[in-house]
């Protein structure tokens, strides 16, 4: 049970080895030594995923299978984690996402239509999973992870970019759907960040951690707000981008 | 009671304490009668219910998210007083606003009073309340000879101090967890006047607001220190100490002598804060300027002052809705209570508190007296602080983490009816008595149909803890 300071009793984390879940994870459980949930594909890397959680002060930090593109499996994922939590789940955090290949994808293959499926559909029916959960306890955090790149998307990447902006305003529809419900649901909009989804890729401007990104999630929460830039500057980026004339904003890169 | 706008509330409704901090949703029922308490009761789904009264605990007591809430607003009748024994019995929601507009002018008074009037008796039994009196007369449930509980297990029932101790003790201070209460009788204190006469005495620093309390509070039935918690250095502790006796007639200024003018009891009826006050009017530099004007106002000494009850005792009652000044995420109260010869602890918290500059008007400070048997009574002997603090301010949050440590280690307590955010592992220390109580409840309620946000907080409440109380990392964020 989230208390008047924002400390939590428990964390979902649909995505489990994700490094931005983990380190968003780990800055919720610290104060009161909270129950983590991990949940996801690859077993050996949430189980890294564990250790890191546990290392910066989790209490109880368990591991469960869910997969983003069963979307089927979503309900029961939603009541096992609860099960395991043995208490309210307070926040679920929506960590899963592929960055793909945007050259490789557009030449063919199921690259594209797989991303959209993980990035889009896997959000809509996990996202509506955990609402349920949420508002049937009467209270509870939803924190999705979306991007910049969902704000206006590019030439460059707009298969992810498509698929984030479509979550993107899944999340804040369903926000405005639990008004009232005691449900908050926010949506995380980080610029680059250093994970192993970016790795190899040359650092893009204003480059940011996973620690960064978990202690503005941690503050937009305690705030109660609805959206968070990571970092903050970058509203004020986007908001010089969004009007840029089309055969420029065509032509910004990766 | 608007009827209508209760029953078209009987969906979901986002409830939160009077801090306004961690709302949840929950289906509100508003019971009339000892059935519909029953009926509450077994109606009560998985997440199950919990009693509310006026909502003025500063946490999540009387919040339920997901399940039910059962409100006392049409348990509002008082239902006899005899003037003879000086006994009063009411339904559960009465408030104690209502009580006193209805007994003072009789000549009598609660012999209980906490900061505010506009609680209601269930709620004053559930947290069993203290006043300013509380090192003579003691809490609110020592003045209870019975309550009519509706427990979830054996059904409604009767319980006295003497024929049900357990049961007794278990929900004076049970935070709504033992029982939804539908009636209680009181013990009415006989007054003169609804006036109440006042000594005080402005002191410099902390060592001497302590000498003056515990010298002078055995000749007054009320005393109460006022910190000012921005004074630092030499300062550090200074207050106006308060002692009050309900006023004689004949200490009335002549003209106001006849008994009907003399215990006349209506306060206005308070002045709404406006809705939207600016979440920064509070800032350290108007808090600052406040608690100077106010210290310096202060005479050194003045004796004999007469003043209307509601001024003495409720003097916040008088700004309807005055908790929206701390803006929209909402506030906290922190109080606690060292037992005797813990002053070094209290003044290294009040120096804390102090260095960390945390804007907060005036911190409350009194002397308890003795405690009563229930095993979640927050009162012990000794010195109590209540202070309010934003939640927006940065750095409370460890604060109040290490101050939890300090009042645990020296044998004192959190006051669960102003809990919002104590450490979930240090609350089987804080109150030791808890098997105790939990056995109570298990009888009183087997199938575990009383919930509340605060039990799902502190889940051992329920349940004894696996874990060593006390991890040796608690409080120290890195
Ligand atoms: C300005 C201010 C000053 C205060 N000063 C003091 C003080 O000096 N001393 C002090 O002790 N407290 C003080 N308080 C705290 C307050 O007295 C308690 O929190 C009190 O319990 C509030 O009563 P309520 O009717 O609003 O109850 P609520 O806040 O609605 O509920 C409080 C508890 O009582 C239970 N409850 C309520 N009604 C019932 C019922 N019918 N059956 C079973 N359980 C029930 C609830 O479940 C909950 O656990 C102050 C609060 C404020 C806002
Ligand atoms: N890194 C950035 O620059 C950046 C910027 C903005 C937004 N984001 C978003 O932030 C989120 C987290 O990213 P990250 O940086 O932490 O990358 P990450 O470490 O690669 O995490 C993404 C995780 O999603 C999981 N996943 C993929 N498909 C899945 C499926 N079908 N079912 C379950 N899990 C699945 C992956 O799990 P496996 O281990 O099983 O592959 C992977 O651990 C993503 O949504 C991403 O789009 C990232």
């Amino acid at each position: 049970m989230r208390d008047a300071l924002g400390a939590v009793g428990s964390v979902l984390v649909l995505g489990g080895s994700s490094e931005i879940g983990a380190a968003i994870a780990g800055e919720l459980a610290r104060p009161r030594s909270a129950v983590v949930i991990l949940a996801g594909r690859d077993d050996s890397r949430m189980g890294a995923a564990a250790e890191t959680v546990r290392a910066v002060g989790a209490g109880r930090v368990e591991t469960m299978a869910f997969d983003a593109d069963d979307p089927g499996s979503h309900e029961q994922v939603m009541a096992d984690a609860a099960g395991r939590a043995g208490q309210d789940i307070d926040v679920v955090v929506i960590a899963f996402g592929l960055l793909g290949d945007q050259c490789a994808d557009e030449a063919g293959g199921p690259g594209a239509v797989r991303l959209a499926t993980t990035n889009y559909v896997g959000a809509v029916s996990a996202g509506l999973a955990a609402a349920r959960l949420l508002k049937k306890q009467g209270h509870g955090a939803i924190v999705a992870l979306s991007s910049v790149a969902g704000e206006r998307v590019r030439r460059a990447n707009f298969i992810y970019g498509s698929s984030k902006a479509g979550m993107d305003g899944f999340f804040q529809g369903l926000g405005d759907s639990m008004a009232g419900t005691g449900v908050h649901v926010m949506v995380v909009r980080p610029g680059f960040v250093r994970t192993k989804m970016t790795e190899g890729l040359p650092d893009a401007p204003m480059a940011t951690t996973p620690d960064a990104v978990a202690r503005a999630t941690v503050k937009g929460l305690q705030n109660g707000r609805q959206m968070v830039w990571v970092p903050a500057q970058l509203r004020l980026v986007f908001a010089v981008f969004r009007h840029l004339p089309r055969p420029i904003w065509r032509r910004v890169p990766a | 009671m608007d009827r209508d706008r209760d029953r078209a509330s009987e969906g979901r409704r986002l409830l939160s304490g009077w801090g306004r901090t961690a709302p949840t949703a929950a289906a509100v029922r508003c019971p009339e009668s000892r059935t519909e308490l029953e009926q509450a009761l077994a109606a009560a789904g998985p997440r199950g219910v919990i009693g509310r009264g006026l909502g003025r605990s500063y946490g999540d007591a009387a919040q339920n998210g997901g399940g039910d809430v059962a409100v006392s607003s049409r348990l509002d009748r008082i239902l006899s007083v005899n003037l003879e024994a000086g006994l009063v019995t009411v339904e559960a929601g009465v408030s104690l606003d209502q009580l006193m507009r209805a007994v003072a002018p009789l000549g009598y008074w609660p012999p209980v009073s906490p900061g505010t009037r506009h609680v209601t008796v269930g709620g004053a039994i559930a947290s069993d309340v203290h006043g300013k009196g509380h090192h003579r007369d003691g809490t609110f449930g020592t003045h209870v000879p019975s309550i009519d509980l509706v427990a979830p297990g054996p059904g409604p029932l009767t319980i006295t101090p003497e024929g049900s101790p357990d049961e007794f003790w278990a929900t004076t201070g049970g935070m709504g967890l033992t029982g939804l209460i539908h009636r209680a009788t009181l013990e009415l204190l006989p007054i003169e006047t609804s006036s109440v006469r006042v000594d005080s005495e402005r002191t410099p620093d902390l060592d001497a607001t302590l000498r003056v309390m515990s010298e002078r509070d055995r000749d007054y039935r009320y005393s109460v220190a006022w910190i000012d918690c921005l004074a630092r250095g030499s300062a550090l502790g200074r207050s106006i100490v308060e002692f009050g006796e309900h006023a004689r007639l004949d200490e009335l200024p002549a003209g106001r002598r006849s008994r009907a003018r003399a215990l006349r009891f209506a306060p206005r009826d308070s002045l709404p804060a406006p809705p939207w006050v600016p979440s920064g009017l509070l800032n350290r530099a108007t808090v600052a300027a406040f608690n100077e004007l106010w210290y310096r106002k202060a005479p050194a000494r003045r004796e004999g002052h007469i003043v209307a009850a509601a001024q003495f005792f409720h003097p916040l009652d008088a700004v309807d809705g005055w908790n929206r000044i701390y803006g929209r995420r909402g506030f906290l109260q922190y109080q606690f209570v060292l037992p005797d010869g813990e002053e070094a602890t209290l003044r290294k918290i009040i120096e804390e508190l102090v260095n960390h500059r945390c804007a907060s008007f005036l911190a409350v400070l009194k002397r308890f007296g003795p405690a009563n048997p229930g095993p979640l009574s927050f009162p012990r002997p000794g010195w109590t602080l209540a202070l309010d603090l934003p939640v927006s301010f940065s750095g409370v949050a460890r604060l109040l983490d290490e101050t939890d440590e300090l009042v645990a280690t020296a044998g004192g307590r959190v006051y669960l009816a102003k809990d919002s955010r104590l450490r979930p592992e240090l609350l089987e220390v804080m109150y030791p008595e808890l098997p105790r109580w939990r056995k109570v409840r298990e009888r009183l309620d087997p199938d575990r149909r009383l919930q509340s946000d605060l039990l799902r907080r502190l889940p051992a409440l329920a349940d004894p803890t696996q874990a060593p109380a006390r991890p040796a990392r608690a409080g120290r964020q890195p």
